[in-house]
């Protein structure tokens, strides 16, 4: 195609919009909401899973020895867990340190006088444990019958609660977006598909004219689609403005409301998310009007 | 240039043939006039020499392409070698007569530069130049029909095919643009002009075929106006 004849079909395609600028506008809104609620979901969910990186972070699997087993064993039985891909980190906690800590947990200020009082002699001198941290807490189960089943390994402690709650509400969390999305997404092809064949029916007896004096299909449905992207890129550009605004102030809000969210927890940079979702949304929304204006000029264009 | 063989057209729904055991041979060069009464087939014919639709039987030749055996894709390329003007000109009502005529020079996508010389060129020609920012509405029915002409000729086609071209002209103004086509035709345009107009055949001296009830009752080198009755 010329560039000249590229213009022509870009103003044509601009003049449907127009003239159809109610239809238009119900699509334009139908991807600005899709695209709206994506992003809202992306934001919460990268948060999300940089909090739950976090958490995961502090739920801890602990794996005692049994009694007769040397340091030299609990040693070697360390450097085999170490190797594991799906350790995030591993911390050796010697018997002494345990009862300190318990010690601290039981009595409170006076532990030093009630250490004291056992004259060296540790009650948890067994208790001596390797703190496990995993990388993904969805392989939390496996991994704990793996260290289960090594030889001089007592027992094996585990927050299972804790692991299945966070992951299940990942995933609910994960999926109902996903399947709002999706139904949005099939709305935004639909209307965009009514919009355009509103505009074809409109123009049918210039359509049939061009055809008969000798246009190509291309050049025939060249306008449509370019009535498609264009739809399909002001309504993704429209949710990334409001997005932006929406995620400064609500960051700094909630920063500024909750001081002990920020200590707890730190929002994903808006920079990192927007070098994401700018491109996502923009390809998802040229791709709805690409997507919805090809298969109409298809059905209804043919020469 | 265009060959038509033993063509039989019958409208869905219709018992009666529009057109019947239809054989033309047209020659590269040649100024034929269809005539016939209303209802004889006469638009029939050109709406298969620009494959607006197929034959029921038959073949149908024009500028080299068998039009039983072209793919959907190449029929562009038979038709911007044709100049088409319809019965009912088919303008566009929301594009002005400059618009109009430059719209099948877009169609066909010739480069701006070209569309902003040969469209004033071509609105000269056919006596509107100054009438170019009208809508078909502003405008009488011989001027329509002459922006019809000119969308039909700016491309320059190798076949021009007009179903009654002068149909709204007074005949001062229905000569000029039978001079027109005359000129269009000396310059090597196969043309081809569907008409009531007694007179004019009569006087012209070409080609003609007379059409009645969708066969060919006549058809001579330099014949007149056959009156059915
Ligand atoms: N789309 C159609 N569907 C059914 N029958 C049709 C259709 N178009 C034309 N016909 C019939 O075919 C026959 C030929 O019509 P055609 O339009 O070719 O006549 P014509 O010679 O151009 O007449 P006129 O001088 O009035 O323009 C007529 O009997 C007409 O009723
Ligand atoms: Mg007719």
């Amino acid at each position: 195609m010329r560039i000249s004849s590229g213009f022509y079909s870009i103003r044509q395609g601009l003049k449907n919009i127009r003239r159809n600028i109610l239809f238009s506008l119900a699509s334009i809104g139908t991807i600005v909401s899709c695209l709206f609620l994506f992003g809202v979901f992306y934001c919460v969910i990268v948060n999300f899973r940089t909090g739950m990186k976090d958490l995961e972070n502090t739920v801890v699997i602990s794996v005692f020895f049994k009694e007769d087993v040397t340091d030299q064993n609990i040693n070697l039985i360390g450097e085999q867990i170490r190797l594991r891909d799906e350790v995030n980190t591993i911390y050796f906690k010697s018997a002494d340190e345990a009862w300190e800590e318990y010690a601290k947990d039981r009595y409170g200020d006076r532990y030093e006088e009630a250490i004291a009082s056992f004259a060296g002699d540790n009650p948890l001198k067994y208790s001596a444990s390797y703190e496990i941290t995993l990388k993904d807490l969805s392989k939390q189960a496996d991994f704990v019958s793996y260290l289960k089943g090594l030889t001089g390994v007592r027992s094996v402690n585990t927050s299972e609660v804790t692991a299945d709650g966070i992951a299940a509400l990942n995933s609910v969390v994960g999926y109902a977006s996903a399947g709002i999305i999706v139904i949005l997404l099939l709305v935004s092809v639909f209307l965009i598909s009514n919009t355009i064949t509103i505009g074809i029916s409109v123009r049918k007896e210039e359509i049939a004219i061009m055809k008969l004096i000798g246009a190509t299909n291309f050049f025939v449905r060249a306008p449509f689609i370019v009535e498609g992207i264009v739809i399909g890129l002001v309504g993704s550009l429209i949710p990334l403005v409001l997005i932006y605004y929406l995620y400064d102030n609500v960051t700094k809000y909630v920063i500024g409301r909750f001081k002990v969210v920020s200590q707890l927890f730190a929002f994903v940079p808006s920079h990192d998310i927007f070098a994401v979702l700018i491109p996502a949304s923009a390809i998802i929304g040229i791709g709805l009007g690409l997507i919805g204006s090809i298969i109409t000029t298809r059905k209804h264009l043919k020469v | 240039m265009i060959e038509m063989n033993n063509v039989k057209v019958k409208y869905p729904g219709s018992k009666t043939y529009a057109l019947s055991d239809v054989n033309i041979n047209i020659e590269k060069g040649e100024f034929v006039f269809i005539v016939g009464a209303s209802g004889s087939g006469k638009t029939t014919l050109i709406k298969l020499l620009l494959k607006e639709m197929d034959p029921t039987e038959g073949k149908v030749h024009v500028a080299g392409f068998d039009y039983a055996k072209l793919k959907r894709r190449n029929i562009p390329k038979v038709r911007r070698r044709i100049g088409v003007v319809f019965q009912n000109f088919r303008l566009l009502k929301d594009r002005t007569v400059y618009e109009n005529v430059a719209f099948a020079q877009r169609v066909v996508e010739t480069p701006g530069r070209y569309i902003r010389r040969q469209v004033p060129a071509m609105l000269t020609l056919v006596g509107l130049a100054d009438k170019y920012k009208s809508y078909p509405k502003q405008l009488s029915g011989g001027e329509q029909q002459r922006v019809a002409l000119a969308r039909a000729l700016v491309n320059k086609p190798e076949i021009l095919l007009a179903d009654e071209p002068t149909g709204n002209l007074d005949p001062k103004n229905s000569w000029e643009i039978m001079r027109l086509l005359e000129d269009v035709n000396k310059k090597g345009t196969t043309v081809v002009v569907v008409t009531h107009n007694k007179e004019i055949v009569n006087m012209m001296q070409k080609r003609v075929i007379t059409l009645k009830k969708g066969e060919i009752i006549s058809d001579e080198k330099k014949g007149g106006y056959i009156d059915e009755d």
